[in-house]
């Protein structure tokens, strides 16, 4: 490994950017970062929707409204859409063949994750901010 | 000579079950069926935003029995995919590879899966 350009550098920043996508491990890295975000913000998540159980509206929205609440739904949010988005992805990848069926539902999967994403946290900001 | 179609690496069902292959596939069941949650989840927080008759159908669609039942079973994906998820992060930076130790984190996983989805469904239920 002891290579004079790359003494500097870790073992991770060596391999970032590379293989024939030129992706490196980017993908296997963004996993493990949103999957480390998710461990507390689901923690979090389940014994928050417990105290909601048979809330009604009013109550639900003062609780989505408040701030530290929104900010913390917003992150749980993008970490799980974007984990969920590239898990799927390798399923998709292991599993299927096709080249166009592969791609295709790759493709499908990001779009309806970012469209999942941005409608939630838009949601979040209206009862937040809107009220 | 007859034209042969190439071999194929085993099928799961060639191999013996074990903790570590059964928990392995389960990871990824689990995991599909969260994405799907995901989903679910976005469902409910739009709704909220929608307003008052939107919300309302999301928690009465969630309160039916068939709501309950997919609760249920993504409470215990969530579990399961969180804990199982924990032991790959472990296994990522070299923690837990000897046999034993599988099996004991597989279990233990297993277990906690099973007693925090009917924990989480005992208080839910009671409030």
């Amino acid at each position: 490994m002891g290579n004079s350009t790359s003494g500097m550098r870790s073992t991770l920043g060596r391999v970032r950017g590379l293989g024939s996508s030129h992706a490196g491990v980017g993908h296997w890295w963004v996993q493990r970062l949103t999957a480390v975000a998710l461990v507390p913000l689901v923690l979090w998540f389940v014994v928050s929707a417990l105290s909601m159980v048979g809330a009604d509206y009013e109550a639900f929205r003062a609780w989505l409204g408040t701030f530290g609440n929104a900010v913390l739904l917003i992150l749980l949010t993008f970490a799980l859409f974007h984990h969920a988005q590239l898990g799927i992805q390798v399923v998709i990848e292991d599993y299927v063949h096709g080249e166009a069926a592969k791609t295709a539902g790759i493709i499908v999967t990001k779009f309806v994750a970012l469209l999942c994403g941005v409608s939630t946290v838009l949601a979040i900001l209206k009862v937040a901010i809107a009220g | 000579m007859a034209q042969r179609p190439r071999p194929l690496s085993p099928h799961l069902q060639i191999y013996k079950p074990q903790i570590t292959s059964i928990m392995s596939i389960m990871h990824r069941f689990t995991g599909i069926a969260l994405a799907g949650g995901a989903i679910i989840f976005s469902y409910w927080i739009v709704s909220a935003a929608y307003g008052a008759d939107a919300f309302e159908t999301a928690q009465s669609v969630m309160g039916s029995w068939f709501g309950y039942l997919v609760l249920f079973g993504l409470t215990f994906s969530l579990f399961y995919h969180l804990a199982n998820g924990v032991r790959h992060l472990a296994w990522d930076v070299g923690i837990g590879f000897d046999l034993p130790v599988l099996r004991k984190t597989g279990l233990a996983v297993v277990a906690f899966s099973v007693v925090m989805t009917v924990l989480t469904f005992i208080i839910g239920l009671s409030m």
